[in-house]
């Protein structure tokens, strides 16, 4: 009966399913509703470039009108991948301005974008609205001015965390003065100095403007006028906070902050004085996210001053400055807090800011709603986790980070395999975990038995045997992604499943124990998976011997085969 | 190794808590639903570090200390930890077997703790002084230490590009400071600075002094919260700040432009107003007031 129904029924039936999944699954029931499907998709996510070709997603998707996609496998952020691995994003970009030119929409992460690719962007597609580059580099403030220059109804640009290379410092102006569609604009990561003028006159005219986050040439007074045009702000990221609390320019900041009561996310404080805080107390009772995260000027005292007056607060990310005792405030004050992030502030340890166990278990019982945490902490116990796990069963993404990476339970000196046990145990809804601390392959039974629906895992350290990772490829129906270093598992591991890689989007694996050998062998059991070797500086020639360790190893599945763009020293096998 | 032992044994609580998640699972006696003996401890123990060493026990330590069973395996598996590198899991480090827990050489693994390099960065500028041989970030270091209140005085955007271009951000620029009456000098690092009121509010802070010259009422960025702010006494200042500059000659801090300043300093002193022979007091005062 279902194909009785004409094609335009079903295409509006389907307009109402947002979600790439929904619509994956609605694509599998017949041709016709395949078809029907795959015209009116305008939202593609590709979570790894080299899964498809542009020229295929095009095919498929001819009207596509938003793309996101992702490069680097997820190690590349802590420098275990080379930077020239690939990741590329010119192609898709050539490809769509030849097939799709109503693009509006591109969403990058860990990808290599130069600026001749943000000027093929700004060249090419009439309509489009909105950029988003997250970890990326390999442009300039060049291939902004581009962006900023031609498109004429963009909507939003935002840069998160990028390496961005500032020649001119002039792309700010480049918006023209007939641009007053921007919604929202992030250019925090950026490094040099903008046309504040510029900046002023664009805030001034973009009426719609909701989101801005500004880097740290932007002073204090800049920052008082812009709010003071803009108090319909509902995102915004300070530059420069610092300033003289006795001076005009902080009471007038003072005075114009009392009217920003849009304002819901407050970010940035790049530079600040901790005296000049108070300023923003007012608006602390409306925000739901908070990120101090790059504010290491600010002190305990200070930042559990201002975070008690956020009640509302729904995410904070921040630096373990803030301490056990800090971390106990928040817990009493943040009764909302979903999401939580505690940074490492010292990356060489050689002050004493830290946070432990105790911290952490402060947070579980202040915070019921807790689904979401990464914690960088000195030490950690079973003990504390298992509370954990008990106070807070609704965990998605649960993210452990110790800093000595096998540290076992700080009080019984016992691995940490129980806690972690409980947390996936408790935490049915678990979907991504990273572990650390002094781990065995009993860890990997526990989430092999209870993670059901994990996804992504990540291992550094942990384990003792090939029975750890096998325990995780057999039990954890749902995995996405498995990156492992440092961890002595070996052949039999990687051998033991060989299909499971196809329902996964990927696997890395840096200094294990698996064998050049055994790579060969996988990749030709599976043609659909692109195993790559990274070697850098060891010479592994052709001829190379079968039983030598492999340094680093990745392997994705993938329709188009291996890939043409890899440099010298990574081989797909 | 003695010590730990005491610190396990006073938690029988905790380890009863860990094993009464129910998760029988047999395969070890970690799992079950007791207290382990400490032999299934260290059976289990033994299974899985067994081929590194021997599991030393109380017996070992019979001269030492008289723990009970439990807490000697457990410690000796914990310290057996910390002095097996573990071959097998490739570990790039050194094995640090008297290092403190938490801190055992955690810096020299690579890609430990898991920060992204943008993150690291910004956290390191702010941690110190610029030492690198890149000129952005010492000019974020310098942005960090400008006072928005008066632009024309301070280094302003302008300022710092024309620098950048001619070369004249050195990387780091430590000079001495010494004051009247005080025998120990300290040195500051110019180049931490973009601009006069800074360097007098450091100097200031150095020398715990009310006031220096061309201090207005300027803000640095502080690491530490300091309760003491740098007031102008409008030209009355008990202190004045000379330099030495390249030719020998003693001048007056805040003539010339900051970044020929900086190519000319070579070392700094506070006088006393009352013993800044040869200025003249009259003459100090008016060159005060013009800052």
């Amino acid at each position: 009966m279902v194909n009785y129904f004409p094609e335009e029924v079903l295409e509006h039936v389907f307009s109402f399913l947002t979600s790439h999944r929904d619509r994956n699954a609605v694509s599998l029931v017949c041709k016709s509703w395949y078809n029907v499907e795959r015209f009116s998709r305008g939202k593609v996510f590709i979570g790894n470039c080299y899964a498809i070709s542009p020229e295929r997603l095009i095919s498929r998707f001819p009207r596509v009108r938003s793309l996101t996609l992702k490069g680097k496998p997820h190690f590349a952020d802590f420098n275990l991948v080379l930077h020239d691995w690939g990741g590329y994003v010119y192609p898709w970009i050539e490809a769509m301005a030849k097939g799709c030119t109503n693009l509006e929409e591109l969403r990058l992460k860990r990808m290599l974008v130069s600026d001749a690719s943000l000027e093929l962007i700004a060249k090419s597609f009439p309509n489009f609205k909105s950029l988003v580059l997250v970890s990326c580099e390999g442009f300039t403030t060049d291939g902004l001015a581009a962006i900023a220059s031609n498109c004429r109804f963009l909507r939003e640009l935002d840069l998160q965390e990028n390496e961005v290379e500032d020649p001119r410092g002039q792309w700010l102006s480049c918006f023209p003065d007939s641009c007053t569609s921007l919604a929202s604009l992030n250019f925090a990561c950026l490094k040099g100095e903008v046309n504040l003028a510029a900046l002023e006159r664009l805030v001034a005219r973009c009426r719609n403007l909701k989101s801005l986050r500004l880097n740290h040439a932007v002073p204090p007074d800049v920052l008082q006028k812009i709010l003071a045009r803009a108090p319909q702000l509902v995102d915004l990221g300070a530059g420069s906070f610092v300033h003289d609390p006795e001076s005009e320019t902080y009471n007038k900041l003072k005075n114009v902050m009392q009217k920003c009561t849009s304002i819901r996310s407050l970010s940035g404080f790049l530079d600040v004085n901790a005296r000049c805080l108070p300023a923003i107390y007012p608006i602390c009772i409306n925000l739901s996210s908070l990120n101090l995260s790059y504010a290491p000027g600010i002190y305990s005292k200070e930042l559990v001053k201002l975070i008690r007056k956020c009640k509302k607060l729904q995410c904070l990310w921040i630096l373990d400055t803030i301490g056990d005792k800090g971390l106990r405030v928040v817990a009493s004050a943040c009764k909302e807090l979903q999401e939580l992030r505690v940074f490492k502030s010292d990356p060489n340890d050689v002050g004493n800011a830290a946070v432990t166990e105790e911290g952490l278990v402060a947070i579980s019982a202040g915070c019921p709603n807790l689904n979401s945490l990464l914690y960088f902490c000195r030490q950690m116990t079973n003990t504390a986790l298992i509370t954990v796990a008990k106070n807070c069963p609704n965990f998605i993404r649960f993210r452990l980070c110790t800093l000595d990476p096998i540290t076992p339970d700080a009080v019984t000196m016992q691995p940490l395999d129980n806690g972690f046990g409980a947390i996936v145990q408790s935490c049915k809804g678990l979907k991504r975990l990273s572990v650390s601390g002094l781990l065995t392959d009993q860890v990997f039974l526990y989430i092999g038995m209870y993670a059901e629906q994990l996804e992504m895992l990540s291992i550094a350290f942990a384990g003792n045997s090939d029975k750890g990772m096998v325990y995780v490829l057999n039990g954890c129906k749902k995995l996405k992604k498995l990156e492992i270093r440092d961890s002595p598992f070996g052949n039999m591991a990687l051998l033991a499943d060989t299909g499971k890689y196809e329902t996964m989007r990927s696997l890395w694996m840096s200094s294990c124990k698996v064998t050049f050998g055994a790579c060969k062998s996988l990749a030709e059991k599976m043609p659909r998976l692109n195993v790559e070797i990274i070697n850098e500086g060891d010479e592994m020639e052709g001829g190379s011997d079968d039983r030598q360790n492999v340094e680093k190893m990745y392997l994705y599945r993938t329709l188009v085969g291996p890939r043409k763009d890899a440099p010298d020293s990574v081989w797909t096998l | 190794m003695a010590m730990s032992s005491e610190e396990s044994c006073s938690y029988p609580e905790e380890s009863e808590l860990e094993l009464g998640l129910g998760l029988s699972l047999g395969g070890g006696g970690a799992n079950s639903k007791t207290k382990p003996s400490p032999a299934a401890v260290e059976a289990t123990m033994a299974g899985h570090w067994g081929q590194y060493a021997r599991i030393l026990t109380a017996k070992d330590f019979r001269s030492v200390v008289s723990p009970k069973e439990c807490s000697s395996s457990s410690s000796s598996s914990s310290s057996m930890t910390k002095t097996n590198n573990n071959p097998s899991c490739g570990v790039k480090r050194t094995a640090e077997p008297s290092s403190p827990p938490g801190r055992s050489g955690a810096s020299q693994v690579v890609g430990w703790p898991p920060l992204r390099n943008y993150r690291i960065q910004s956290l390191v500028n702010h941690a110190k002084s610029p030492k690198t041989e890149e000129i952005t970030p010492a000019i974020d270091k310098c942005k960090n230490k400008t006072t928005i209140v008066d632009k024309t005085n301070c280094g302003s955007n302008l300022n710092r590009n024309v620098a950048k271009e001619k070369g004249l951000l050195k990387t780091s620029l430590f000079v001495k400071v010494n004051m009247d009456r005080i025998p120990i000098g300290r040195k500051v690092d110019l180049s931490a600075h973009s601009c006069y009121e800074t360097l007098s509010q450091t100097l200031d802070d150095m020398f715990k002094l009310s006031a220096v010259v061309g201090a207005r009422r300027s803000n640095a960025e502080e690491q530490v919260l300091k309760t003491r702010r740098s007031r102008l006494l409008n030209g009355s200042s008990e202190f004045v700040l000379t330099y030495e500059d390249k030719e020998g000659d003693w001048m007056l801090v805040g003539d010339v432009p900051w970044e020929m300043f900086l190519i000319s300093v070579k070392r700094l002193r506070i006088m006393r107003t009352a013993e800044a022979n040869g200025f003249g007091k009259c003459t100090l005062a008016y060159a005060l007031s013009c800052l």
